[in-house]
């Protein structure tokens, strides 16, 4: 098979592709989130989304999730576009969301029965995922039983119960004390390279988005464009030591370099 | 339940037993006529030596009470369900609601005479109108406060809407339902007892009427304390039912 180079690239039949996506919100200070947001995200890749805070990458997800329209352009699907909540898709929010009336088990349970599939077939998955994530014990506590890291990882195997293709990610460690982000970031990886599937992971953390991401892709601030996509290249599975590494550091410099072109980080201002 | 409630139970009996001591104490050391107001131990007299044709008074009313209540909470929830799911329902029903709300329901109850008679019917529909807007108004707060990340999952997770509802809407709501149910409960026996007012032969809104006609005043009392008595505990099973329903929750204070 000869590697195809034609001029515009083809558009890939899988994975997330974005083509100038525009995102307006309507009224009289209709707000521009996303201004030409131009993406590939292939299977089977884990893409972190960088940028400062009410930069629009929460809102490019929603887009993907369905739960957003976007106003222009073009948002595909594995070739089809995006109108209301595709299948296929998992979502972990920045709150767990989790059911306090339901146990853990029950939680995780949910998109099963959302699905109309025999919620006894996954009694297996579920104790797999609980394991996975170190919840065996507390399959049948309540979530309010649970620590706020638990609960995360509870409301991640909801998630990947009903084996998304694509699993979208808001944030979700950015309520977590910073010791407990390390851990989940370290867990998180475990069970992708178990899983594989397409990750799209929002964050505002620079050491997050390199230490998990194959690609790391940095939004401007407000209205959203992809200033860099930057490709991860370190082995994995990545130890958190990893972050010491010298090439650890140069990506993270790269970064640092395109936030204070933005203007983000102006070190004068601290002197 | 549990060690808390007992004590709770416990220290309400005894302060009431106390407030009923000093009651009997002041009435005796100044020779209140019993027409008046009558000892407490007279009014226990009373209720001991007619107990029986008292618990059948009290029973009419309480199954009124019962199923205006029920019938408050069952079309409660529909209603307010409904004004939450439809916008038609939201712009065109709901300021009727509000507005029928306003007409105090004791004035209609003549009404409800005129329509269905002297029977029970009237007596639970007082008790339905009266207990029903604590209801609606709790179901309409319950839904609507189901967080915004709660609403999303949803959306992603592709349900069809009574997956949603029945599965995430409504026990969201349920803490909120059954606190418009402990109102309304208090309230459905105020209009069984408005509606034996009325016009009546049977229940303790009967007794009370009939007793002030010929000023025996312990029987009144005699209803009063037996109605006290049924309000704790229709209260007390609401509480109940609270703890078992929602059982994820840290228990409610009385």
């Amino acid at each position: 098979m000869v590697q195809a180079t034609a001029h515009p690239a083809p558009v890939p039949r899988e994975g997330v592709v974005a083509r100038a996506v525009h995102k307006r919100y309507p009224g009289p200070r209709g707000v521009q989130a996303l201004a030409g947001i131009d993406a590939e995200i292939p299977p089977g890749r884990f893409v972190s989304i960088l940028g400062p805070s009410g930069c629009g990458k929460s809102t490019f997800l929603r887009c993907i999730a369905g739960l957003e329209t976007i106003s222009d352009g073009e948002l595909l699907l594995d070739g089809r576009a995006i109108d209301g909540a595709p299948e296929g898709v998992g979502i972990v929010f920045q709150r767990d969301a989790l059911l306090e009336w339901r146990t853990i088990r029950r939680n995780i349970l949910l998109p099963i029965e959302f699905a109309h599939k025999p919620v006894a077939g996954y009694a297996r998955k579920v104790d797999h995922l609980l394991g996975l994530t170190g919840l065996r014990e507390f399959a049948n506590a309540y979530p309010r039983e649970l620590s706020g890291g638990m609960r995360q990882r509870a409301a991640i195997c909801r998630a990947l119960v009903d084996d998304p293709t694509l699993l979208l990610m808001d944030e979700p460690f950015g309520a977590l004390d910073a010791l407990t982000r390390d851990q989940m970031n370290v867990e998180l990886q475990r069970i992708w390279l178990e899983v594989r599937n397409t990750v799209v992971f929002v964050t505002h953390g620079i050491a997050e988005a390199v230490f998990l991401g194959d690609v790391v892709m940095v939004f401007t601030p407000r209205p959203g464009r992809v200033a860099e996509v930057l490709s991860i290249d370190l082995p994995r599975p990545r130890p958190l030591a990893v972050r010491e590494s010298p090439e650890f550091g140069r990506y993270v410099a790269r970064i640092r370099t395109l936030f204070e072109e933005m203007g983000l980080i102006d070190e004068r201002a601290r002197a | 339940m549990g060690k808390d409630h007992l004590s709770a139970v416990a220290a309400g009996t005894f302060s009431t037993i106390l407030v009923l001591l000093a009651w009997e104490a002041l009435g005796r050391l100044f020779g209140v006529r019993p027409i008046l107001l009558p000892l407490p131990s007279q009014i226990l007299a009373e209720l001991a030596a007619e107990w029986w044709w008292y618990l059948g008074h009290a029973a009419y009313t309480l199954m009124t009470t019962v199923i205006g209540f029920v019938l408050s909470v069952v079309g409660g929830v529909l209603i307010g369900a409904l004004v939450v799911g439809s916008r038609l329902c939201q712009r065109f029903v709901y300021p009727l609601i509000v507005a029928f709300n306003a007409v105090p329901k004791v004035a209609v109850a003549p009404l409800f005479v005129i329509w269905m008679g002297t029977g029970a019917e009237p007596k639970v529909a007082i008790a339905f109108l009266i207990a029903v807007f604590a209801v609606i108004v709790d179901t309409i707060h319950g839904l609507r406060s189901v967080p915004p990340d709660v609403m999303d999952l949803g959306r992603v997770l592709r349900g069809r809407w009574y997956d949603f509802f029945f599965k995430v809407k409504l026990p969201s709501a349920l803490p909120s339902i059954i606190a418009g149910m402990k109102v309304a409960i208090s309230l459905a026996l105020v209009g069984a007892i408005v509606g034996e007012f009325v016009s009546s032969q049977r229940g303790l809104g009967y007794v009370i009427m009939s007793a002030q006609g010929t000023f025996d005043t312990p029987r009144v009392f005699a209803a009063l304390f037996i109605l006290a008595l049924m309000g704790m505990l229709l209260y007390g099973a609401l509480v109940w039912l609270e703890e078992h329903a929602t059982p994820w929750r840290a228990p409610s204070e009385y």
